[in-house]
């Protein structure tokens, strides 16, 4: 799950936000990444999208990295 | 009064990317209007128009600006950058305002629409996908100040910015209040400019619709300002951005002033939505103020750099409002339409205009209005066409005026 989740992840960063793909981890940072607060919501409308999985604002609060997103998205998905 | 002159000019428009390209295809007097795939494909009434030449807006301006920044904006900041660096605010090859206090450098752009293409891309998401859809980029890529703000994060410039809207005045309403806010001295510099990216299906529709694009559906014949065959403008797409400073800073720092900004008037028709008044009405004030406001006796105004949309009603009426402001000197101004080879930039006109009347100033060279073949026998004006036009100059003109009525007019001066 974790794995399928990373490649999911890794597919809109490079093609929807044009991070380079080698920049991608668990542990990376949005920040690092280049993705500011409206970035980060953007991206959970794409990942909605994808994963049928929508966060809200209020679970963001917390996000830091890529792992921090993933956790949430595992956890509304279970 | 505090002395305002130019110090980098930026332009990135249909005839030509950059100052030296642009004036080059303005002299030319060949049109950029072009059949439009994009709009050909969206089916709508009007299919040609005048783009600028293209580009790659996140390998130029950085990853994400696709994406996070209206195409209005990567027009604007591309002009800026050119500006900037013929200006030497930075150092070489860079952003940030470095040579000048940052401070107190200010930005007045002008945009009629500001983010178009934002607003028509995310309204079918809103409705199709629903409201939890729409993206949070959207305000701040469709704010028709973005433009100016995004120069100002980039440039690091923190003095006053603001942004205008006159619609089709704002470029030159911006250079207007740019000139003022140094002469009131909140700024020592000011980026000062117009910038439209209007060329969508809906805005192209509508314009379409009231009537105001030709219906030419030949692209080569289409822009025809003068023309007694004219019948409505080409709509375009571009950005002019100007510094402008007291001539006092400039000097300071041994910058080389390329004109003086020396007179600039404004008005209202208080008319109509989007007639002019036959007689020329709020036109000939803002006219007659530029001049005053120059402190010159009207007869040294060699050339103008019209407004000339090249729709029946505007050509007609600036033509009755610049006999009266200059009455039998008309006959000695020469005058030209750089729109019959750019098109209608709408809020970017002003400013790009600027930079023409600036160019034929320094060079004696007045442009020729492309396709102007028969003049019409109703416009009593001395317009240039087929080559350029030798002229000695002591001070050039500009006009635009916008829909709703507003007017604007500068006056540049040499150096």
């Amino acid at each position: 799950m974790s794995q399928e989740l990373l490649a999911t992840f890794t597919e809109v960063l490079t093609e929807e936000f044009g991070v380079p793909a080698e920049d991608i981890a668990a542990d990376a940072t949005f920040e690092a990444l280049g993705l500011d607060s409206l970035d980060v919501v953007e991206l959970t409308l794409v990942l909605e999208e994808k994963t049928g999985v929508k966060l809200e604002d209020e679970e963001l609060e917390d996000v830091r990295t890529v792992q921090d997103a993933m956790d949430k998205v595992a956890e509304k998905q279970a | 009064m505090t002395e305002v002159v130019v110090t980098g000019l930026g332009i990135l428009s249909p005839a030509g990317r950059g100052v030296e390209e642009a004036w080059a295809g303005v002299l030319s007097g060949r049109t950029a209007a072009a059949p439009d795939p994009q709009l050909e494909e969206m089916g709508t009434p009007v299919t040609i128009s005048c783009r600028v030449p293209e580009f790659d807006a996140d390998a130029e301006l950085g990853r994400g600006a696709k994406r996070r920044l209206d195409r209005f904006t990567h027009l604007a900041l591309i002009a800026a950058r050119e500006a900037i660096a013929q200006a030497g605010l930075a150092e070489d090859g860079e952003e940030a305002i470095t040579e000048v206090d940052a401070d107190r450098t200010g930005v007045l752009l002008g945009s009629g629409i500001g983010g178009a293409e934002t607003w028509e891309d995310e309204y079918p998401r809103y409705l199709d996908k629903g409201p939890g859809r729409v993206s949070p980029m959207f305000v701040p890529k469709m704010l028709s100040n973005t433009a100016a703000g995004t120069i100002a994060i980039r440039t690091h410039a923190r003095g006053p910015n603001m942004t205008v809207n006159t619609a089709c005045a704002a470029g030159a309403s911006a250079l207007h209040l740019g000139r003022d806010l140094l002469r009131a001295g909140a700024a020592d510099v000011v980026l000062a400019g117009g910038v439209e990216a209007g060329v969508t299906g809906l805005s192209v529709s509508a314009f379409a619709q009231m009537g105001a694009l030709t219906k030419n559906p030949d692209a080569a014949t289409a822009s025809r300002p003068f023309d007694v065959g004219r019948d409505g403008f080409v709509i375009g797409e571009a950005a002019g951005v100007l510094v402008l400073e007291t001539a006092e800073h400039a000097a300071a720092r041994g910058a080389t002033p390329l004109a003086v900004l020396a007179g600039a008037g404004a008005s209202a028709d208080a008319h109509h939505a989007t007639a002019p008044p036959e007689d020329g009405g709020g036109a000939i004030l803002a006219l007659r103020r530029a001049v005053e406001d120059a402190g010159l006796p009207p007869e040294r105004i060699g050339h103008h750099n019209a407004h000339g949309t090249s729709t029946p009603l505007n050509d007609a009426a600036e033509a009755r409002a610049l006999r009266a402001v200059f009455g039998d000197h008309t006959d000695d101004l020469v005058v030209s339409s750089t729109k019959g080879v750019t098109g209608h930039t709408l809020g970017a006109a002003g400013a790009i205009e600027a930079i023409f009347a600036i160019q034929a100033l320094r060079e004696g060279l007045v442009p020729p209005t492309a396709n102007l073949v028969e003049q019409d026998p109703e416009i009593d004006l001395d317009v240039v066409t087929g080559a350029p036009r030798e002229v000695s100059l002591e001070a050039v003109l500009s006009a635009s005026m916008g829909f709703g009525g507003q007017n604007a007019a500068l006056v540049f001066t040499p150096a």
